[in-house]
């Protein structure tokens, strides 16, 4: 939501010189979402709201108990129930916190057109600094994980900020605090990687043999990591990317298109500059050759 | 006494002036989305939020300018055996050597390519650009193909901007075709020089 001068910043959307890097890099932190021991209550929703100070309309009910059904500007973060099957005749309800998954390699930031509206900080929370969002939606494009969304109140993109604000003075983020269970985590990334291992053993113990920790690698791994039981099966948690990436689409547009084609305008201009210079102009027939016989 | 033959009536330079205007906004202001080392150009629109506000209807604007434009001149434009000639001695031309030259019409070969291409890259940029065209009708399309779009409708405005380069530096070049749109007319020996078919038709050869 706003830029904070206690947290670094390592990556700044559209622009192209390195950050400020005087001071010593700090530990990346890391939320631990433990599916396994949620139980749906949705108090990380309230705190959410609490904390960021967000009240989303009055919605619909879809058939489920997500509430509201989708992220919203004023909501950044839904428990996801899915009713799965993994196995015959076997029903889990898996219930997954969605929400900005603070990739290492974030989507949005490398679309970002506007210098400086989404920045990622050196303990690597990702977050839109909302007064540079212009509004046009390539945060949208570029995220693997369908998160920002355009406020339709004044046009600028919001998401989990992982309560940047509260991390900065060394809180851990609103929804951690609340979480009843433990199932929502938050320390070094080191730490939860740690805490994730211990969930695993535990829960391969109760049978979940391709329980893991999702920390997808193909984004540079994420700091909001989930404990999963089918871990080989991340699409059971309401559509969970397997191998989330940046398209390769937004990564040409984004990437090498742009070099290539400030070249090409920039050799168009020029070669047209040298070409008057080696060839010269095609003069047009002077007054006095009108008369000239043909 | 120079004598000049009429090449653009009155509504068809304001159309044009009016298109390379609403060009120049257009894709500068596209260009501050597309590259950080050019996002001052959106101060032509008044800054980030509002470039990304009127880009899209310059961009319209445009358009419907170029429809009218189109609808002028598509038929001098067609393609013709003479301009596959033409493109074919373009090497020595571009070098200083007009002699083998093919004659032509009202168009020679290369402005015909720089009309379509404008024409096709127009279309392209029109209908991509609703695609991700924020607030009214990006949440309408589904993700793929919004980014399908971002990345043809760069690639459009790329290809757009270089033929308006050639388009530019042509005029520059052949001296004497500016006041074609500046002022309607051209003089005869322009036009003998460079249009000699064209130059018939307008003055019954004489």
């Amino acid at each position: 939501m706003s830029s904070l001068q206690s947290l670094d910043i390592a990556a700044r959307s559209a622009t192209t010189t390195p950050p400020p890097q005087a001071r010593r890099s700090v530990i990346e932190v890391a939320k631990l979402i433990d599916v396994s021991s949620c139980i749906g209550c949705k108090a990380c929703q309230v705190a959410c709201m609490q904390w960021n100070d967000l009240r989303d309309d009055v919605g619909t009910v879809g058939g489920s108990y997500d509430n509201p059904r989708d992220l919203t500007p004023q909501s950044w973060t839904v428990m996801r129930f899915s009713e799965v099957e993994p196995e015959k005749d076997k029903l889990e309800w898996l219930i997954r916190k969605d929400g900005c998954m603070h990739c290492e390699d974030p989507g949005c930031l490398k679309a970002c057109p506007a210098p400086g509206a989404i920045v990622k900080y050196t303990n690597g929370i990702v977050d839109f600094i909302s007064e540079h969002c212009i509004g046009c939606g390539y945060c949208v494009e570029g995220c693997p994980f369908d998160v920002p969304r355009i406020s339709q109140k004044d046009n600028k993109a919001y998401k989990c900020s992982l309560c940047s604000d509260r991390v900065g003075v060394g809180l851990e983020p609103a929804c951690v605090k609340a979480c009843p269970t433990g199932a929502i985590r938050f320390g070094s990334k080191e730490d939860m990687l740690d805490f994730g291992a211990e969930r695993i053993v535990d829960l391969k113990e109760r049978g979940y043999a391709n329980a893991g920790v999702y920390d997808p690698p193909g984004v540079g791994g994420t700091h909001v990591m989930y404990v999963l039981q089918h871990a080989d099966r991340p699409e059971l948690y309401h559509g969970l990317p397997a191998d989330p990436k940046i398209s390769p689409l937004v990564a040409l547009w984004k990437g090498i298109a742009k070099p290539l084609a400030l070249v090409a305008m920039a050799g168009a201009v020029l070669t047209g500059f040298f070409h008057y210079i080696k060839v010269g102009p095609i003069e047009a027939k002077e007054d006095a050759d009108e008369g000239a016989p043909r | 006494m120079t004598r000049y033959i009429k090449r653009y009536e009155d509504g068809e330079r304001i159309n044009h002036w009016l298109i390379a205007l609403l060009f120049l906004l257009a894709a500068l202001s596209g260009l501050a989305f597309f590259h950080p080392s050019l996002y001052f150009f959106s101060a032509v629109l008044g800054g980030g939020p509002w470039a990304r506000i009127l880009h899209p209807f310059v961009g319209v604007l445009m358009f419907v300018a170029f429809v009218l434009l189109f609808a002028k001149f598509w038929r001098a434009n067609r393609m013709t055996a003479l301009d596959r000639e033409w493109t074919r001695q373009a090497g020595p031309m571009l070098r200083g050597d007009k002699s083998q030259m093919p004659p032509v019409g009202k168009y020679n070969a290369g402005q015909k390519i720089v009309f379509w291409i404008s024409a096709i890259c127009l279309l392209v940029l029109l209908l991509t650009g609703f695609v991700f065209w924020r607030p009214y009708f990006a949440p309408a399309f589904p993700i793929l193909l919004v980014r399908v779009a971002v990345l043809l409708h760069s690639v459009a405005a790329l290809v757009l901007i270089l033929a308006i380069i050639v388009h530019v530096y042509a005029a520059i070049w052949v001296r004497g075709t500016f006041r074609a749109m500046t002022r309607g007319t051209v003089s005869e020996g322009w036009a003998r020089q460079n249009h000699p078919l064209w130059h018939q038709d307008m003055t019954g050869g004489r």
